[in-house]
Parts: structure tokens; C-alpha cells; sequence
């Protein structure tokens, strides 16, 4: 890694961490999620909240914290942007990018790369439609 | 590419036959001794159509959803094998999806798990590798498209129903029909909704998801529990997370009096199965008590829901 990325590494957390609790996944979905980071959930949940949500909305895991969900799903219904984003199919995390730089990754691609059987980048990719079979 | 030569499962035909299934959840077994597996088998054989076989329910292990399930149908009921994202990663639960598909698993319920901190190992580490519209669509992919989520081929396909839990009770209650969509699209074929004591969130929920048109591309089964005592259902309520027990519900366990409690809990399901069979989208119900079948099988007999159909 050369000086322009650790650079580039340093200035992210720097931004991110304290806005948004950042986990530096290095595959950042923010804008698809209220701009909470899906990293914050204990189960690294990155399509939608658990049933474990507590009746007051808080976290089963972690009691004194609201869901993150709860809150990405306020925070997607007050941007002017990407509210459908919350509706996307979010692929598996790519745990080696952890620790990199997720604008590094989005300017390369690295960041869309999912495995072959995921399908496309965006979605589920469907050879067929999805749910009720014949 | 071969398709594992398996008919459609007993669960499938009745869903799509238009008949109001009943699942039932199986007692865990805690010990090495299939005899036990098998008689908890043998109490519900003819009185449901599926028996879900759970995967270290709250966090505790206990033997095998997949052996279980083995045993299951050896005893002649139809397991729902459920495997979740807790404990394995993605390898481990592809290998899990391929080896119950062997071991005559024709239904898979694929959920996220509780964590860890709820059971008697809090000191674990979580897996959470992926979550459970992943394994959703791991599984879709290993059936329709006979490939790993790498891409590599299978030598043949697994033939699963495959099913996913929603709880319409809990929070954000706006997001749980957009987030089943989301569970449709990576490849539910049935679902098993949390324990319902809340009618009327129900009610709102099910009528969102009929707005979305998911009620054409899902079945849901909505899970009804015998509670036992007030003290169960306070446990439920105070405990185990996600469950919404209205104050109403608990009030009219403590009202009775302690030897009468667990007949005003039968009664209580009793009553929410009648209100689940005319409530337009309802599929089936799914069974769970704790402590023993007995209740459940009670409840199938005095709901009127036997015989079972053939399929």
C-alpha cells in the first residue's frame, strides 16, 4: 500500500468515524442506509433489521443502543435521495477489504465485485423470477 | 448437471393445494440418543405437516438440525430443517444446505439467529459471516442455478421449499413487509412469522403485504404458542427479544388463577388459530410450546384441524 492510500485511509476515519461510526468495511452502503453504518449491528446485518428488535426499538445485543436498522430506516425516509436504496439486495461483505479505504474502492470498482453466484453487482441477478416456482 | 430426483415436499403441496398447513416447532434434543429425536418424531407423525428441526434455538446447542432432520424422517414426519447465520460461515452453511438436502430435507427455514449473549455460551464468537437474504440466495442458487455462490458447479441440485422468518411485531413495523419483499426476491418461498399475540398488528401487516403483492409469491404461516402460565408468558415478553405481548393478554393469564392458567393459554391459542383461519393471506400455522408437545398436539385435535390432507 503506497503513501497516497494510507493517506487516503487516514482521511476517510477521520471524515467517517466520527460522523457516522464508521467501520472502515471498505464496501460503504451508507447513502443505501440513511447514512447509518450497517457495521454498527452486531450481527454485520446489511439488508435489513433482525426480529430481535426490541419493543422500544433498541438492540437485542446491545440494549443501550438503538437498532440500527430502526434508525437507517428513519434516516433513508428523511433523505430527499435513495429512500428505494433501503429496498436493494445487498451482497455478502466482502470481509477482505476491511480496514481499506471504501473511496479507493469505489473509484477502482473493487467495491462492485461480488462472487459469480451472487449475480449482478445491483441485485440478486435472477436467471428467473424470484419467489413462487411453478 | 443432474436435479437430486426428490418429488416436491409434503409442506409444498399443501401450501400450493390451497390447504392451511400446520408446522409444528420440535422439541431440541439435548442428548446423543436418536430414540429421542424419534419419539418427539413419532408423538407428532399425522397431526402436522412438517416439523421444523432447529439449529442451537436462543443460542444454546443441542443436537443437529441436520441430523435431526435425518432422523425426523426416518420416523416419517416431514422436517423443516433450519440452519442459521450464527454459527457457520458461508462455506459451512453451503456444505449444511448440501448435506440436509442429502440427508432427505425437502424443506429449509434460513434465518439469522439469535446471538450469542442470548444463550449459555455469551463467551462465543459470532459468525454473522452473512445474513440470512444471503443464505436465501445461496440457496436459491444452489437449487435453480446448481452453482455455489463462487459460481463453481454442483455434480446436482438440491430440491428445497425454501422458507424464511419474519416478525411483524417488532421495529421499524413500517419496514417488515418491504423487508420480507427483499426475503421474496432473494428466493422465500414460505415464511414462519414470529409468535403472534399482537392480532391486530397482524392484521396491519398482512394487509401491507397484500398492498406490495407479496401474498402472491409467499405463503406465510403465523406462529401461535401455548403459553403454559402467566410467569411463561411474562418471561416471553420480558426476555426473549423481538415478542410483543400486549398488556391485555398478560393481564388475562394473571386474572386466572394459577391452576387455571394453563387452560386459559390453550384457550388463548385456541382462539388465535380460529382468528388466523379467516384472516385472508394466512397459509397455516406454525406450533411452538415449551416443555413437551403435549399442548401443541391438543390444540391440532381441539382446532378441528385433523385429519391431516394427504399430499
Amino acid at each position: 500500500m503506497g503513501v497516497f492510500h494510507t493517506a487516503l485511509i487516514a482521511i476517510e476515519k477521520a471524515v467517517k468515524i466520527p460522523l457516522f461510526g464508521c467501520r472502515m468495511c471498505g464496501q460503504c452502503i451508507l447513502h443505501s442506509t440513511g447514512l447509518v453504518c450497517p457495521m454498527n449491528c452486531p450481527k454485520n446485518l446489511r439488508n435489513g433489521p433482525c426480529g430481535g428488535v426490541l419493543v422500544d426499538g433498541h438492540c437485542e445485543v446491545k440494549p443501550e443502543m438503538r437498532c440500527v436498522w430502526v434508525r437507517a430506516y428513519e434516516g433513508s425516509q428523511r433523505l430527499p435521495v435513495w429512500k428505494d436504496h433501503l429496498t436493494h439486495l445487498q451482497p455478502p461483505v466482502d470481509w477482505r477489504l476491511q480496514g481499506t479505504s471504501s473511496w479507493a474502492n469505489l473509484a477502482s470498482g473493487r467495491d462492485r465485485r461480488v462472487p459469480a453466484g451472487w449475480g449482478a453487482a445491483d441485485g440478486a441477478g435472477s436467471s428467473q423470477e424470484p419467489g413462487v416456482r411453478a | 448437471m443432474t436435479r437430486a430426483a426428490a418429488p416436491r415436499s409434503r409442506l409444498e403441496t399443501i401450501l400450493r393445494a390451497g390447504r392451511f398447513a400446520v408446522t409444528a416447532e420440535m422439541q431440541p434434543s439435548n442428548g446423543a440418543d436418536p430414540e429421542e429425536v424419534r419419539r418427539y418424531a413419532a408423538e407428532l407423525r399425522g397431526k402436522v405437516d412438517a416439523a421444523n428441526c432447529t439449529d442451537n434455538p436462543a443460542a444454546h446447542p443441542h443436537l443437529s438440525a441436520l441430523a435431526a432432520g435425518a432422523f425426523v424422517a426416518q420416523a416419517g414426519v416431514e422436517p423443516v430443517v433450519q440452519l442459521a447465520c450464527r454459527d457457520r460461515n458461508r462455506l459451512a452453511l453451503q456444505a449444511d444446505l448440501l448435506g440436509a438436502a442429502a440427508l432427505g430435507a425437502r424443506n429449509v427455514l434460513l434465518l439469522t439467529g439469535d446471538d450469542v449473549s442470548a444463550g449459555d455460551h455469551p463467551e462465543a464468537k459470532p459468525l454473522f459471516d452473512i445474513d440470512s437474504i444471503h443464505l436465501l440466495r445461496i440457496a436459491r442458487g444452489l437449487r435453480d442455478e446448481g452453482t455455489y455462490l463462487s459460481g463453481r458447479a454442483l455434480s446436482s441440485r438440491p430440491s428445497f421449499f425454501i422458507g424464511a422468518v419474519e416478525n411483524p411485531f417488532a421495529p421499524p413495523h413500517d419496514f417488515r413487509p418491504t423487508r420480507l419483499a427483499k426475503k421474496i426476491e432473494a428466493g422465500a418461498e414460505f415464511i414462519q412469522t414470529q409468535l403472534c399475540f399482537n392480532f391486530p398488528r397482524l392484521v396491519e401487516f398482512m394487509k401491507r403485504c397484500r398492498e406490495l403483492g407479496l401474498l402472491e409469491r409467499v405463503f406465510v404461516l403465523v406462529s401461535v404458542y401455548v403459553a403454559r402460565s402467566a410467569r411463561a408468558m411474562r418471561y416471553l415478553r420480558d426476555v426473549v427479544p423481538g415478542i410483543d405481548v400486549p398488556d391485555e393478554i398478560l393481564a388475562r393469564l394473571e386474572k386466572a388463577t394459577p391452576g387455571r392458567q394453563a387452560e386459559e393459554g390453550f384457550r388463548l391459542a385456541l382462539e388465535t388459530v380460529g382468528a388466523l383461519r379467516e384472516t385472508p393471506g394466512v397459509s397455516g400455522i406454525h406450533l411452538i410450546s415449551i416443555k413437551g408437545q403435549e399442548a401443541i398436539l391438543r390444540l391440532i385435535e381441539a382446532a378441528g384441524l385433523l385429519p391431516r390432507p394427504e399430499a
